[in-house]
């Protein structure tokens, strides 16, 4: 065929060579580790300041609304990896933290940064989670509540948010997929995450492609059921959604 | 009723939209005393719900003053919060908070308002409930209901807060027709225990029965005013002549 010329030099051998493994296994469990660590916390932590976010975008003070969307906005329209650089350099310039290893592999002065930038990122996107979810709920709902003279923050807590909740938790389980590819970012400055494992095979065994292929396999074997199992659920909640 | 005494005055209430493009109300007065049914009739954008919403200020007015016990609720240091507590809404789509079993919809209010303990809420609903023959439904869901139980359920849901006076929008015009009755049934039964109300409704029958006085709407304006007896069968302004032979 004419196009075999095309892959020559290139063999699947190549794609699926694991012989690293048993030496370097470590790198990569501890990778995956590090990984959902770094999700997970920097997408709980996104929560609060994102229900803040949600809450003063919808306000009616045109100011608190604007601080928000401005925010929204920085976050969302420039890259992840900016937003980390300038926030490890400007703000944990500043700010030392001490380097200690906890867990017996993450080095706070370096997570510590990771966590901050991710979760401030994720803010943005979960805000705009929590923004819809709210306004999906029957504005009847807010009026009712109102009506029977609950404050605005009342009708918020006890008859809107408990409704919100349902349109909500499905794409923040999203937010934590795509946390879980994005924190990849870290590697940049060092985090001992998947990728920087998986590089750090790489350069050490000049084995250049069969790490990589390897972290995408891991990465798909998490975050494919993940995002199955999130369908799931939505379909279910549906299925009970006739008030 | 011996006294009758003024429990709302709507003075020269305007309501715009759209920075003045639209104009839901065009300077509407009104008195409501203690007691009173007052039905309001008109055609459907004659602004009669946008003037009901303005009672307990769902609608903020542009101009104009809502004074409500003696209070211009329309004063934005007012907190607007405890005069709703005495002004019971109930809605044209009921509603009720689908998260909460019917006994929580009717005590939420009351105890979150550190107005009732938990118990004596309770009671208070389990009575309501009785009274209105849902007794067993306290432990349901609010989709599990038919629209009138849902509605009558949402009635009793405000009167849990105690209120001086209940607003009726539309109140039976999502309902399938065999549950009109149901509702207005429990609606007159308020009205000859004495409870003051305002009822925007398309049923006539209902007002001409019920209400002490029929306010008629058309554009935004209350065009006529009278006792029912009056505004059905001798009404004096031509739109309202024209309105009523096309419901009647």
């Amino acid at each position: 065929m004419w196009w075999s010329s095309l892959f020559e030099g290139m063999s699947p051998a190549n794609f699926f060579n694991f012989s690293f493994l048993p030496k370097y296994a470590s790198f990569f469990i501890q990778g995956v580790e590090y990984t959902l660590l770094l999700s997970v916390v920097s997408v709980a932590l996104a929560v609060i300041p994102a229900l803040a976010l949600a809450l003063m975008r919808l306000s009616k003070s045109r100011f608190i609304h604007g601080l928000s969307g401005a925010y929204i906005a920085v976050f969302r329209s420039t890259p992840l990896m900016v937003q980390l650089y300038i926030i490890y350099y400007g703000i944990f310039g500043a700010i030392k933290i001490p380097s200690a290893v906890i867990l017996g592999f993450i080095d706070i002065s370096r997570f510590i940064p990771g966590v901050v930038a991710l979760a401030l990122n994720s803010s943005a996107y979960v805000a705009e989670i929590f923004r819809a979810g709210i306004l999906a709920v029957d504005i009847g709902q807010t009026e009712a509540s109102r009506s029977l003279g609950l404050s605005a923050w009342q009708s918020m807590r006890l008859v809107v948010l408990p409704q919100a909740i349902k349109n909500i938790l499905p794409a923040l389980a999203n937010e934590l997929v795509t946390m879980v590819k994005e924190s990849s970012i870290c590697s940049v400055l060092g985090m001992s995450e998947l990728i920087w494992g998986a590089k750090t095979v790489a350069s050490t065994t000049y084995k250049t492609l069969a790490p990589y292929v390897l972290a995408a396999v891991i990465y798909f074997a998490i975050n494919f059921p993940a995002g199955k199992a999130i369908e799931a659920v939505e379909r279910r909640m549906r299925r009970g959604d006739k008030v | 009723m011996a006294t009758k005494s003024e429990l709302i005055r709507v003075e020269n209430v305007v309501k715009e939209y759209n920075d003045g493009a639209v104009k839901a109300l065009n300077g509407c007065s009104l008195t409501i005393s203690q007691g009173e049914v007052v039905a309001i009739i008109g055609p459907s954008g004659s602004g009669k719900s946008t003037l009901l919403r303005c009672l307990n200020l769902l609608e903020t007015p542009t101009s104009g003053h809502v004074i409500f016990d003696g209070v211009d609720i329309t004063d934005k240091r007012v907190d607007i919060d405890l005069h709703r507590r005495k002004m019971g809404m109930v809605f044209q789509h009921f509603h009720l908070f689908p998260h909460m079993t019917v006994l929580k919809n009717i005590t939420l209010a009351p105890v979150k308002l550190k107005l009732k303990t938990p118990a004596e809420a309770e009671k208070r609903a389990r009575e309501l409930l009785e009274r209105i023959g849902l007794a067993d439904k306290a432990d349901e869901y609010p989709n599990m209901l038919s629209g009138g139980q849902k509605q009558r359920i949402a009635i009793v849901r405000a009167l849990a807060m105690e209120p001086e006076v209940m607003l009726f929008d539309e109140p039976t015009s999502a309902l399938d027709p065999e549950m009109v009755g149901e509702v207005l049934d429990l609606m007159r039964a308020l009205a000859a225990d004495g409870m003051t109300m305002a009822v925007v409704t398309h049923e006539m029958g209902f007002a001409r029965e019920v209400a002490s006085r029929v306010i008629f709407m058309d554009g935004g304006a209350i065009l006529e005013e009278n006792t029912p007896a009056e505004l059905f069968d001798r009404p004096q302004n031509p739109r309202t002549q024209a309105f009523l032979s096309k419901v009647l």
